[in-house]
């Protein structure tokens, strides 16, 4: 389970979602507390049946997934929904599409029914965002993380 | 006698599946034969939505097959839990022959299993690796079927998603149990 990563691994997920607190503060909004990055890698749990962060799975991988275009990740199947989306994943996109994935997009191949929950979606995207600074997200992609 | 007062689990099972006819096998054949007279009354978008779901559902179980392959070839597992990760792939295996047929049924087209699986082999060098990988996908699929549920346009589909999805919170917290973690963490599943 990933409650049992090794230390160093947290460590660098939660200085890295620690670092991207700031510019998240716009999604949580005022008055609202700043996001829960170890708190996202539990509800991370919850996608694993379809995704992995470093490989394509039944879902695409989620390392490097913050500026990516949406339906752009070379050598994974999207639907065309998904590849005729404009979108860019951002905090903001992500918040709207993990509320309700075939509302935001119909015909996604992510047959969910969403997170309803404002808070769990604020930590999810906040640990998503914080997963590209982790060692199996680095390895996976180590030119990107060189620059 | 009942298979309940059976302390032997495998002798109980038996019992349960030839006595009762409630077997896997029976269910799905019922399901089945459901799913054909409702489709014809479904309309077109909605049975759409229902094939795109179930063959997520699908890949999602050929994807756990050949995770449990990988996990029993990787001679990584002792006896006793190469038993139960092979029995788990036989579940998932059940699982996808009958999703595959509602899919054919509905009019679609199943998905197939990929040539190759990119799984986290270098990460899985002991038996609890294995295990602890085999229980993230089961985890992830109890809340795939979860989100699901409520998606189908045809409540018969929904409840044999519930189905499934019971199978997996038990393989999920059997798996738990063999890392010895608490089996069941929490009341509900999210």
């Amino acid at each position: 389970m990933w409650a049992r990563a090794s230390g160093r691994l947290w460590c660098q997920v939660l200085i890295a979602g620690l670092a991207a607190a700031a510019s998240i503060t716009a999604v949580a909004g005022p008055g609202q507390q700043a996001p829960d990055v170890l708190r996202g890698e539990q509800l991370y749990g919850r996608c694993m049946g379809c995704h992995a962060p470093a490989y394509d799975s039944v879902g695409p991988r989620h390392c490097g997934l913050f500026g990516r275009r949406a339906g752009s990740l070379p050598g994974y199947a999207f639907s065309a929904a998904m590849k005729a989306q404009p979108w860019v994943w951002n905090a903001a996109t992500l918040d709207r599409f993990l509320a309700a994935p075939l509302a935001a997009v119909p015909g996604t191949s992510m047959t969910y029914d969403g997170i309803a929950d404002a808070r769990e979606r604020r930590d999810l995207i906040a640990y998503l965002r914080a997963l590209d600074a982790s060692p199996q997200c680095r390895a996976a992609s180590p030119a990107k993380h060189q620059e | 006698m009942s298979f309940l007062q059976i302390s032997n689990p495998a002798m109980a099972r038996r019992l349960f599946l030839g006595g009762s006819g409630l077997s896997l096998s029976g269910a799905a054949v019922a399901l089945l034969a459901g799913k054909h007279a409702l489709a014809a009354a479904s309309p077109a978008g909605s049975t759409a939505n229902d094939v795109q779901i179930i063959n997520t559902a699908l890949g999602a179980e050929l994807e756990a097959i050949a995770a449990y392959q990988l996990g029993a070839q990787s001679q990584l597992l002792q006896k006793p839990v190469l038993e139960l990760a092979l029995g788990f792939q036989g579940h998932h295996k059940e699982h996808a022959q009958t999703l595959a047929k509602v899919v054919e049924q509905l009019g679609g087209k199943p998905v197939t299993a990929k040539p190759a699986y990119n799984f986290p082999v270098d990460q899985l060098k002991t038996q609890a690796d294995v295990l602890r990988f085999a229980a993230r996908l089961e985890q992830g699929a109890v809340s795939a079927y979860l989100g699901a549920v409520p998606l189908f346009a045809d409540r018969a589909l929904a409840k044999a998603a519930a189905s499934i999805l019971g199978d997996e919170a038990m393989h999920w917290a059997i798996l738990r149990q063999a890392l010895g973690e608490v089996p069941v963490p929490s009341a509900f599943m999210s």
